[in-house]
């Protein structure tokens, strides 16, 4: 089975998110990267399904050099080899362009991605990725099992689950439960330095949108304390004053 | 010309996030002095669909094929584009909910429109460029994000813009574009869903708890207050994590982010992460015994004391609210 994983490198989660140049570019000092976390999870069950000789992982990553480490560690945890597009990943559609450009005469069985990045929060790459080469796609699985050319994909519905049959080839964009992410073993650190990781030139992908300019949330005020025994003037605050109840 | 709306039914109704979603395109379309057209796909009775008259559409196209009763993203995707191929639209308008989320980019694909998903205000039109604010950062900030394409797509955040009603009734037709077989690869086989709980992305009002409970056992007064507010429950990651609680209900950064009216944190400290899940909402309100814990910072509303003496008081004295 041949699997591709899309990666993408994002500020950790217990950053703090500022913004400089007039609020239209974030503040990368003192920013750690690393693999988006829904992306670790697609990674993990593309290793599982993959391990034993079952097949391969190729993971790709449209990125300038900074990301070499984010797909060094996808490689320790586990994939087989590499491809860095050379570029920066100005949005969606250009990402989705150039994985779509790259896997299209490679005949991937399945491709998984996260079901969003969690600095753009989209959840588009994996549905653009499907329409751009023409196969199904799940913008959110929770659950994915290959049986032969079929996979049963279980998607995140409001108050629930649907459950789909599809024929390979897919894409699926991976929400928490489809695996537990992995962490790389000593051995897989080790091998990850020698594993190929080619660097490829990105297409070019017209402009359909850009982000103008950054805002952090207003902060709230301080916080009404309400005495632990008078919890009907909490009621009365969230009915007379907040008017949410 | 028109701004096309997708209005998704479940079940063959439409929940309020429909209506907010229509609501919010009217708003545009009144500002452009454009009509707002819906188009609504599989077995919804026709009452069902003129009443989205009340919230703006003044015309539903009503795509009832047998082949297109259940949701395909592919599919619907194709749908929506002939709609818009049709109805000369080059804004289009889809509620940011798991199946949209499914759909939007697919729309936007199929017309090379620019798309900004998650946006939680109307936008501003200035000839042919569009700019709307929409979150970023998993809730710690928020984007805002100039569509340049001749054709565009917004997905509006459930509890985002508020229902408005205007007392009409739309016109209801037929339309049953041609779709590629391809197109319906997906098959479901199976809808699990629990109908009587409220569902948290939308939401208006949200219980949640965390790992200050201590335990699964313990989690049936967090029920009972969302029983009696009639909200939705949440949790932490640790507990989703711990398997107390299912991964649908993680709020959180690498979970949903909720858009309530009314968030109720109960034993939750609220690390960074956490925090990005939630700060969308109106008004937050956290129960915790420690007052250090983080989550009074961002907190409109808080009693420090102990959940277990302070959660049952409150379903108590909320009951007697209603009550009355």
């Amino acid at each position: 089975m041949k699997i591709l994983v899309c990666i993408s490198n994002v500020p950790d989660t217990t950053s703090k998110i500022t913004f400089t140049n007039d609020n239209t570019a974030l503040n990368t000092t003192g920013i750690q990267y690393i693999i988006n976390p829904y992306d670790e999870i697609a990674l993990s069950k593309a290793i599982g399904l993959a391990e034993g000789g079952k097949g391969t992982v190729t993971v790709i990553n449209v990125g300038e050099s900074n990301t070499e480490a984010t797909i060094r560690k996808a490689l320790a945890t586990g994939a087989d080899d590499a491809v860095r597009v050379n570029a920066a990943p100005r949005d969606a559609w250009f990402v989705a362009h150039q994985v779509a450009n790259y896997a299209k005469d490679k005949e991937f069985d399945l491709i998984l991605t996260g079901r969003e990045s969690i600095d753009y929060n989209g959840s588009q790459v994996a549905a653009f990725v499907g329409e751009l080469l023409g196969i199904p796609s799940v913008s959110t699985a929770k659950k994915i099992e290959i049986t032969g050319d079929t996979a049963t994909v279980e998607r995140e519905i409001e108050g629930g689950k649907e459950v789909l049959a599809i024929p390979l080839p897919l894409i699926a964009g991976t929400a928490e439960g489809v695996a537990e992410p992995r962490i790389p073993n000593m051995r897989g650190i080790m091998s990850a330095r020698t594993k190929p990781l080619a660097v490829i030139d990105a297409i070019d992908v017209p402009v359909l949108s850009a982000v103008v300019k950054y805002e952090t949330p207003e902060p709230r005020g301080t916080v009404t304390l309400v005495d632990a025994g008078d919890v009907e003037k909490l009621i009365d605050l969230l009915h007379n004053q907040a008017r949410v109840i | 010309m028109p701004i096309l709306v997708y209005t998704e039914n479940t079940d063959g109704k439409f929940k309020k996030t429909v209506y907010e979603v229509v609501s919010y395109a009217k708003a545009i379309a009144d500002d452009l002095d454009t009509p707002v057209i819906a188009v609504s796909i599989g077995d919804v009775d026709q009452s069902e669909l003129a009443s989205l008259g009340n919230y703006g559409a003044s015309r539903v196209l009503h795509v009832s094929s047998d082949q297109l009763a259940r949701f395909v993203n592919q599919a619907y995707a194709s749908v929506i584009a002939a709609a818009a191929d049709h109805t000369g639209s080059d804004l289009i308008v889809i509620s940011n909910s798991f199946s949209g989320k499914g759909l939007a980019p697919r729309v936007a694909a199929k017309l090379e429109a620019g798309l900004a998903d998650g946006a939680v205000e109307l936008p501003r039109i200035m000839g042919d460029k569009l700019s709307v604010k929409k979150t970023a950062f998993s809730g710690k900030a928020f984007a805002i994000t100039e569509l340049v394409s001749a054709k565009k797509v917004i997905a509006l955040n459930p509890n985002a813009f508020e229902v408005r009603q205007t007392g009409d009734v739309a016109a209801v037709e037929a339309f049953n574009p041609e779709i590629p077989s391809d197109d319906f690869a997906a098959v479901i086989q199976d809808i699990v869903r629990a109908t009587d709980k409220v569902t948290l992305p939308d939401a208006e009002i949200v219980v949640s708890a965390g790992r200050g409970l201590k335990g699964p056992e313990n989690w049936g007064m967090i029920e009972e207050l969302a029983e009696v507010l009639g909200a939705a429950t949440a949790c932490s990651k640790p507990v989703s994590d711990a398997g107390w609680r299912p991964h649908a209900e993680h709020v959180g950064q690498t979970g949903i982010a909720v858009s309530p009216n009314l968030y109720i944190a109960i034993g939750i400290s609220g690390a960074i992460q956490h925090l990005a899940g939630v700060s969308a909402s109106k008004t937050i309100v956290v129960i915790n015994k420690d007052p250090e814990a983080p989550f009074f910072k961002v907190a409109d509303y808080g009693i420090v004391g102990d959940a277990f003496e302070v959660v049952p008081k409150l379903i108590a004295a909320i009951r007697a609210y209603k009550g009355n």
